[in-house]
Formats: structure tokens, C-alpha cells, sequence
């Protein structure tokens, strides 16, 4: 349960924070216009992850639980910050492509929702890889929709031309193509029955979950 | 027949009416103004209608097939949007533009949501939505015959101040999409299908009724005067207005059940339309309003649900 490994594991495939627990949708939509902005966003928040759950997870039994909200937010606008200014000095271009969204990972719900509902009640060990594996998911999905969105709408991947320019639908790069993107990858997760958590045989476990604090029981489904 | 009027206790009559003979009913109506953008634009535009609806009918039977489905495709309703697609579509169009905004129509819009009758909108004005947007180029250079030179439509003259020939425009001998140009032979399917009693002609004469009136009060408040008739008859027919008020707002999926709703409604697309026509950056407007009064029908319909009678008042929750 524990393990470094299974950790990443639970990150990466059975509660992908994008395909499965469909937390952080606004940068997930917002700018997976092409592959390389995807893996950008995807790796700038998996190291706030890390660093973040690292951090409170060490601070868990100093932290009073009535202000653990702001003490979070402190915690994870510093390494927002920190990475804000890496970013703006070593890769320019891509830190202006993500504008906005940079300074907006301080609210990402997957951080947050991380920090309560694992790191919080958990090792630092563990706290890290879950931020690790989290972080991977979390830049697989957006590298994967971005690619998708890039081929299809402007015929490159990475910047390599794959399908020629008059074959190209660009609709895919707007909004639109983020939803459908989005909804027909989420589509053959569900499809091929990839072991996740709202993917699982047996409804009622709770123990596979872990998202006990936005559960209201492994009951509900029977009801 | 667009709205239910007779759901009532048993017995219930049996009538011959059913999707299918509907359907074909939809598609004789269509033939009228098809010859005449085939006698318009030439073979080109037998071939974009021709493919649109095979590709709609294919989509509809693969995706059944593969879903292990009932196979539906025997109620023409996936050729009905073919063909309504391609009536929205320029002649020049490149022909794997169409087939993807078949797919699209009949695949994304229409059997991911459940088939015929779950389409939360129009498949053949979404799909027309989906191509505008990603094509902006091709979906918008329309060539004026069959020569294939690419003109000016009437909308885009009139925006730029000029007038048009009416005649042309009655008879529909100038620029545009396969099946919008004829304002003559779109009315002739329109008539045939009130006489059918397939449409009522409520949604139809209140879209371009308030159209009008809208067109009429925006010209106003811009202090230029009451529009002049010329004006207002190439708005009307000009464009996809005729086409979209016959035959794509009067969809029974996506237009409103109760009759006060069929007036919000199609009152709500003519001002949407008139706003986008006069104050949006393009000439056209109509795809754009009837998709956003489609996504509207299912909050117009529980505004306008009548009470039942004997039915005390719900107090509002």
C-alpha cells in the first residue's frame, strides 16, 4: 500500500488524475494545444506535486488542522514560485506559452486534493512518490492529449510533421478539440477496463481507493 | 404532427405514420431545392450530396454493427442529415471535408448521444458548426455557377452596402451553399411538408417573423431608418435563413414539444440570427443560432410544460 512503487502505480494508472479521478480539467483543456506544451505543464506540476507532498507530509503533526488550508497554499505558492522563476529564466518560450496557467497551479485541485487526502495522513516517503507517480500520470495525459491535438490539428507532433498541412483539422487545436480529445480517451479507458479506481469489480472496496474524504461510502452504488 | 396532441388513455389509434415515411416525406420535400443547386453548381454538387449521405447511412450502419445494435438505418433519418448537410455546404467543397463532417454529424452528434431522438442538437447544423470552424477558407468560398468562379453571396453584398437583383434572388442564380440559393424551390418543399402536415408552420413563419422584426429594430437603434423592403427580402432570402427555418429548426428532436416553447423558441433563434447577421464579423449566422436555440429547447420546454388539469400549483423549489 505503502511501497514507492505502488504508489506510482496508483498515480499513473488506476487514479490517473486526468482519465480517472478528472481532477485539474482547466490546464488539461486549457493547453494541451500541442504535445510539447502538454508535457511542460505536465512536468512543472509533477515537481510542485512532489515537492509539495514531500513538505506536508514532514509538517503533517505540526500543521493545526484548522488552518491546514492556508498552510497548504502557503507551502505549494512557494514551490509555484520557485518554479515559475526556473522556468522564466532556462525556457522562456515555452514558460510564455503557458502564461497564465503557470501561477494558476497554486489552485490545481489535484495538488490540493493530494495534500488533503494523501499527504496529510502519510509518510514522507510515500507522500513524495505518490506525488511522483500523481505527476506522471498528470504529464502522461496531458503529453498523450496534446500529441493527439497536435497531430490532428496541425499535422505535427513535437514539431514533426507527420500529416500534411492541407489535411489537417484545426478545429482540434481550439477548444472544442480539447473536449473531444479528452472524451474519447477517456472513453477507451473505460472501454478497455484499465484497472482503476472507478474501474474496479468489486464496488464496494475501499480499500483500493484511498479518495475517502470526496467518498460517501463504497455503498452509494447499490443504493 | 410537431407537437403530441393526442397522448391520451387507450385506445390508441394505429396510424400509418412512422420515422420512415416521415423521413422520405423530409426527403422528397429536399429534392426541389437539391436539382436546383445540381442545375446551379453542376455535377460537382450531385456528388457532394451523393457522398454526404452515403457516408451519414455508413457511419450510422458501422457504428451500429460494431456496437451490436438494432440496425436503424432503414428510417433515412441518418440520409436526411446527409443531405441536409450537404445542402449547407459550398459545391467546391474538398469532398473528404464533407464525408469527415458526415461522421462527425451522424457519429459525434447523433448515435454517441443515443440515436435518433437523443441528439441534444441539430447533427447536420453541428456538423456544418464543425466545419465552419475548422475550414473557415473552404466552407466560405462559394462559387457563383457552375463556371466554378468564386463570388460574392447576396448577404455579403448587401453587408458591404450594395443591393441585389431580386429576381436572382427568388429564383436563386447567384453564390452560395448547395441548397440554400433557391428561396423558390426551398418554399415548395416547405409547402409540401405543412400540406403533409410533417412540420406545422409555426416555427418556420415566427423564425422569420422575428427575424424581420429584429433586423428592423437593430437597423433603428443604429439611427439608419427603417430597412428597406429590398433589404429585408435579400436578409430573408439570402443565406441559410430559408433553409434552416423549413427544415432544420422544425426538427422534432431539438425543437421544443409545447407550442408556447415553439414560439419562444424560433423567436429566440430570428433575433440570435439578426444579431449575427448585422452586428457579428460575418455575413451568415443562422448554423450558429439554431445550434444555441437547439441547446436552449430542453430549458424552454420545462418553462413551457402545461399543467395538468386539476393539478394544484408547484410551489417553486
Amino acid at each position: 500500500m505503502k511501497t514507492p512503487l505502488e504508489r506510482l502505480y496508483n498515480g499513473i494508472i488506476k487514479e490517473n488524475p486526468t482519465f480517472v479521478l478528472m481532477l485539474g480539467m482547466c490546464p488539461t483543456l486549457a493547453v494541451t494545444t500541442a504535445a510539447v506544451n502538454g508535457l511542460g505543464m505536465g512536468l512543472s506540476t509533477m515537481v510542485v506535486l512532489a515537492l509539495s507532498n514531500l513538505m506536508i507530509s514532514l509538517l503533517r503533526r505540526i500543521i493545526p488542522d484548522s488552518v491546514r488550508m492556508p498552510a497548504y497554499i502557503v507551502i505549494v505558492a512557494s514551490f509555484v514560485t520557485v518554479v515559475q522563476l526556473l522556468m522564466q529564466a532556462f525556457v522562456g518560450s515555452l514558460y510564455d506559452t503557458l502564461g497564465i496557467y503557470i501561477p494558476l497551479i497554486v489552485v490545481n485541485c489535484i495538488i490540493l486534493g493530494r495534500a488533503e487526502s494523501y499527504a496529510s495522513k502519510n509518510p514522507p516517503i510515500a507522500s513524495l512518490f505518490d506525488g511522483i507517480g500523481m505527476g506522471l500520470g498528470f504529464t502522461g495525459a496531458l503529453t498523450i492529449l496534446g500529441a493527439l491535438r497536435e497531430l490532428i490539428g496541425n499535422g505535427t507532433v513535437f514539431g514533426l510533421r507527420l500529416i500534411p498541412a492541407d489535411f489537417t483539422v484545426p478545429i482540434f487545436v481550439l477548444a472544442p478539440g480539447a473536449f473531444f480529445v479528452l472524451a474519447a480517451l477517456t472513453a477507451l479507458q473505460n472501454k478497455l477496463k484499465a484497472p482503476s479506481a472507478t474501474n474496479r469489480k468489486d464496488k464496494k472496496s475501499c480499500t483500493a481507493c484511498g479518495g475517502c474524504t470526496a467518498c460517501q461510502g463504497g455503498e452509494e452504488d447499490d443504493r | 404532427m410537431s407537437e403530441l396532441r393526442h397522448v391520451s388513455l387507450s385506445p390508441h389509434i394505429h396510424a400509418p405514420t412512422d420515422t420512415k415515411t416521415l423521413m422520405r416525406c423530409v426527403l422528397l420535400s429536399l429534392l426541389p431545392a437539391g436539382v436546383f443547386g445540381v442545375w446551379n453548381f453542376g455535377w460537382r454538387a450531385l456528388a457532394v450530396i451523393a457522398l454526404c449521405a452515403a457516408v451519414c447511412v455508413l457511419t450510422e450502419f458501422l457504428y451500429e454493427k460494431l456496437m451490436k445494435l438494432p440496425v436503424t438505418v432503414g428510417d433515412c433519418s441518418a440520409a436526411v442529415t446527409g443531405v441536409l448537410l450537404a445542402y449547407t455546404l459550398p459545391a467546391t467543397v474538398p469532398l473528404w471535408m464533407a464525408a469527415l463532417g458526415s461522421v462527425f454529424a451522424v457519429l459525434i452528434v447523433k448515435m454517441l448521444f443515443g440515436g435518433l431522438g437523443q441528439n441534444f442538437m441539430n447533427p447536420a447544423l453541428a456538423a456544418r458548426c464543425f466545419l465552419l470552424i475548422s475550414f473557415g477558407g473552404a466552407m466560405t468560398s462559394y462559387p457563383a455557377g457552375v463556371d466554378g468562379v468564386t463570388g460574392a453571396t447576396p448577404l455579403a453584398v448587401v453587408k458591404a452596402g450594395e443591393s441585389v437583383d431580386l429576381l436572382t434572388m427568388l429564383l436563386g442564380t447567384h453564390g452560395g451553399c448547395i441548397g440554400e440559393i433557391s428561396a423558390a424551390a426551398i418554399l415548395i418543399g416547405g409547402i409540401y411538408l405543412c400540406v403533409r402536415r410533417v412540420i406545422a408552420p409555426r416555427i418556420p413563419l415566427v423564425y422569420i417573423g422575428s427575424f424581420v422584426l429584429s433586423v428592423t429594430v437593430i437597423s433603428l437603434l443604429r439611427g439608419s431608418g427603417l430597412p428597406t423592403g429590398a433589404f429585408l427580402l435579400t436578409q430573408v432570402c439570402g443565406g441559410g435563413l430559408l433553409l434552416g427555418a423549413v427544415f432544420m429548426a422544425t426538427d422534432y428532436v431539438t425543437s421544443p414539444v409545447t407550442q408556447g416553447g415553439q414560439w419562444i423558441y424560433a423567436a429566440f433563434i430570428g433575433i440570435l440570427t439578426a444579431v449575427f447577421r448585422l452586428l457579428g464579423s460575418t455575413a451568415e449566422g443562422v448554423s450558429y443560432a439554431i445550434v444555441l436555440g437547439n441547446i436552449l429547447v430542453p430549458l424552454i420546454e420545462r418553462m413551457t410544460m402545461p399543467k395538468p388539469f386539476g393539478v394544484k400549483k408547484e410551489r417553486a423549489a
